[in-house]
């Protein structure tokens, strides 16, 4: 009951004139970075901390947050008209979406897509108000060494999980660790790795290395391999479905929350596997299994609403206990310590009237959402046209501005520079930029953590697994790094006479399954 | 082509490991000049995230020159945009990053104006963009637009340099 009023007074503060205008400019912004190639709802967040500086928490929370979900509505666009799926989570949206477009379904495929992430975004909305108070009631009694552990058990799972090979993902976590000691040691005020240098005193601004590495490093790489030819969409009319339709896609919708949300809710995140499942269930099930590879509704309508309620379980960890898991909540956990808020467990009683107003405006922008791509997919369509090199060359702009607004330092554009080259290096050798990221965002609370642990102990490592969660989290953070072994060791034993050295099954496998989210 | 440089396009993600072992003796030496007297209050002091760190970065290069070596290569990433199995383009990639140093050492002296105007008009055409006249009108639009909007929407005075007094 109390969380109910909670969010009557979030919606109440939400739906204020002035906040629903930011809403729906989340929310348009959201759906162009989607359908625009080469920017994502996270590089389009990145670019946007700026306004930090001058907009309100509410109203920048707000946008950002129907950017967000915007991003989802329109990266589903673009990979129904055009199959190219910018990120991984839209990638079996394209299998059969394009597939549907091609044989004259798009407006059907559009519009399952559509009312599917409506559907799933809604449900996967009241599922993180429903529990994301019973996690902070939960995280709040944790102790510095439990708080360790799942930290550390965050990082592990984005790490070595989702990633494709673990050396490169560990090998980014190790860089975004390393730039986030540069500076200041809170504790005892020595400086780290700042070389001399009195700008480095405070750290590299985390609103910098953001936009380097979203923004700089993708519209180098893009620039170094621009498609030159004309791309070919498929002429859309406006979205709509028939009876038949709608039998086919409610099921799939549900089940595709039900798969979406807690995988998204997990400290591992991700989308790419709920909506894989999704598809192979649907697949499953299907009386039209015949359909499937060849343009199959249900597996636009499974997927979608798989990748939609995972967008929303990713809040769950982020508002409760301050763990973002995909790009785009990490980002919007640095626009909150933008504001001087702290993140964590506690950041639901410091500041509830933030997190509420937030969590409405989830609500509201996914109607929002569902209103303006209905009837408004032609027109976004065509935002697929814009010569490339005015976005690109915009982006550029935009990131420069960014980087330079946050200090008015030329020092600031160099730094911009040579971490945007390290975000154009890691595309290029398949190093995940996530885990940068959350190695910058998070390694500093890790090693407070840390000392407050064993400060607790009196340097006595014992501390670290003096209760009884930390011990648990230890040990799936342990399975987690055996378990790919253990199977592969048994695969070995199993197939001694296949001749060929047993290759890393990780790295064979294909870009689909990687958790590199890249900034689009 | 040589074989040296025939051996490098096979292997040039050594550089990558190369770099990282870098970066993890600087973590490691910078870790090791840091003097903090112990105390009760820290057990663990400034040095020990540093030092695992390090160790990490030197862990992570070493177990990259042995997947190079044994021929497991990341594959480099897609996108949208992307022409996939394309040599790096470094005749737009090599401007392009002279554009940056060029906007960051004029733009406090010659203002944002000029040095946004610059940036986005260069990185156009750079990128194939060859209209005259609608490129440097975009340019100086979106450069004006953003230097009144963060003054008057954010509050933040960029500097006006050479146009101080125009605008």
């Amino acid at each position: 009951m109390e969380t109910f009023n909670l969010l009557m007074e979030g919606f109440a503060a939400a739906a204020t004139p002035i906040n629903l205008l930011y809403a729906l400019v989340g929310v348009l912004l959201g759906t162009a970075v989607g359908v625009l190639p080469g920017i994502g709802p996270a590089m389009a967040v990145a670019l946007l901390l700026p306004v930090t500086y001058g907009l309100g928490a509410d109203a920048a929370l707000i946008m950002f947050a129907g950017i967000y979900y915007g991003g989802m509505y329109g990266g589903s666009t673009t990979s129904i008209l055009l199959n190219t799926p910018g990120e991984s989570s839209t990638v079996i949206t394209a299998i059969e979406g394009h597939k549907m477009a091609k044989a004259g379904r798009a407006a059907q495929a559009l519009a399952t897509a559509a009312i599917g992430s409506f559907v799933a975004g809604t449900i996967g909305t009241v599922l993180l108000v429903t529990i994301a108070p019973l996690v902070v009631k939960f995280a709040v009694s944790l102790g510095a060494p439990s708080y360790l552990a799942i930290m550390l058990l965050a990082l592990v799972a984005v790490t070595a999980v989702l990633g494709q090979s673990k050396v490169r993902g560990f090998a980014a976590l190790a860089l975004g660790l390393g730039i986030g000691l540069i500076g200041a040691d809170p504790v005892t005020g020595q400086r780290r790795l700042t070389f001399g240098q009195p700008l480095l005193v405070d750290g590299v601004d985390i609103v910098v290395v953001a936009v380097a590495i979203f923004a700089i490093g993708e519209a180098f790489w893009i620039a170094a391999h621009l498609r030159r030819r004309p791309v070919e969409t498929i002429p859309v009319g406006r979205p709509w479905m028939g009876r038949e339709d709608w039998k086919r896609s409610w099921k799939p919708w549900l089940r595709g929350t039900a798969f979406g949300f807690p995988f998204g809710a997990l400290p591992a995140g991700g989308a790419e596997v709920p909506t894989f499942l999704s598809y192979v269930t649907e697949k499953r099930l299907s009386k039209h299994r015949h359909e499937f590879g060849h343009g199959a509704i249900e597996g636009v309508a499974g997927p979608e609403a798989a990748n939609n309620a995972s967008a929303a379980g990713t809040l769950t960890p982020m508002l409760a206990l301050g763990l973002p898991t995909n790009a785009t909540a990490a980002i919007m956990l640095i626009a909150l310590t933008q504001y001087g808020i702290q993140p964590g467990p506690l950041l639901f009683e410091s500041h509830p009237a933030l997190v509420w107003a937030m969590i409405a405006s989830l609500f509201i922008g996914n109607t929002l959402l569902l209103l303006i791509n209905l009837p408004l997919a032609p027109v976004w369509a065509k935002l697929l046209q814009i010569p490339r090199p005015y976005l690109y060359a915009g982006i550029l702009f935009f990131a420069t501005l960014g980087a330079y607004a946050v200090n008015l330092q030329t020092f600031d554009l160099f730094l911009l520079l040579v971490l945007g080259l390290l975000g154009f290096l890691m595309r290029r050798y398949g190093l995940p930029i996530l885990p940068l990221i959350l190695g910058v965002i998070l390694g500093p609370r890790v090693e407070e953590e840390l000392r407050q642990a064993l400060q607790i102990s009196a340097g006595d490592p014992a501390g670290l697994v003096s209760e009884p969660i930390a011990v648990w989290v230890y040990a799936i953070i342990v399975t987690l790094l055996l378990a790919p072994l253990v199977v592969k060791a048994v695969r070995a034993r199993r197939t001694p006479s296949s001749g060929s050295s047993p290759e890393d099954p990780q790295v064979e496998e294909t870009r689909e399954d990687r958790s590199n989210l890249g900034g689009r | 082509m040589t074989s040296l440089s025939l051996w490098w396009k096979n292997y040039s993600e050594l550089g990558v490991a190369a770099l990282l072992g870098v970066a993890g003796f600087l973590v490691l030496w910078d870790a090791s000049t840091i003097t903090a007297p112990y105390s009760m209050g820290d057990p663990v002091g400034p040095k020990a995230v540093p030092r695992i760190v390090g160790v990490m970065l030197l862990v992570c290069a070493a177990g990259l020159v042995v997947q190079v070596l044994r021929g497991r290569s990341a594959p480099a990433e897609e996108g949208e945009d992307i022409e996939p199995g394309t040599p790096t383009d470094w005749k737009t990639v090599l401007p392009l990053i002279a554009l940056l140093v060029i906007t960051s050492s004029i733009v406090d002296a010659a203002g944002w104006v000029i040095a946004g105007f610059v940036l986005f008009w260069g990185a156009a055409a750079t990128l194939g963009s060859r209209h005259w006249v609608r490129d440097p009108i975009i340019a100086l639009v979106l450069s004006t637009t953003s230097f009144y909007g963060f003054y008057l929407g954010l509050g933040i005075r960029l500097p006006a340099g050479l146009l101080e007094g125009v605008l």
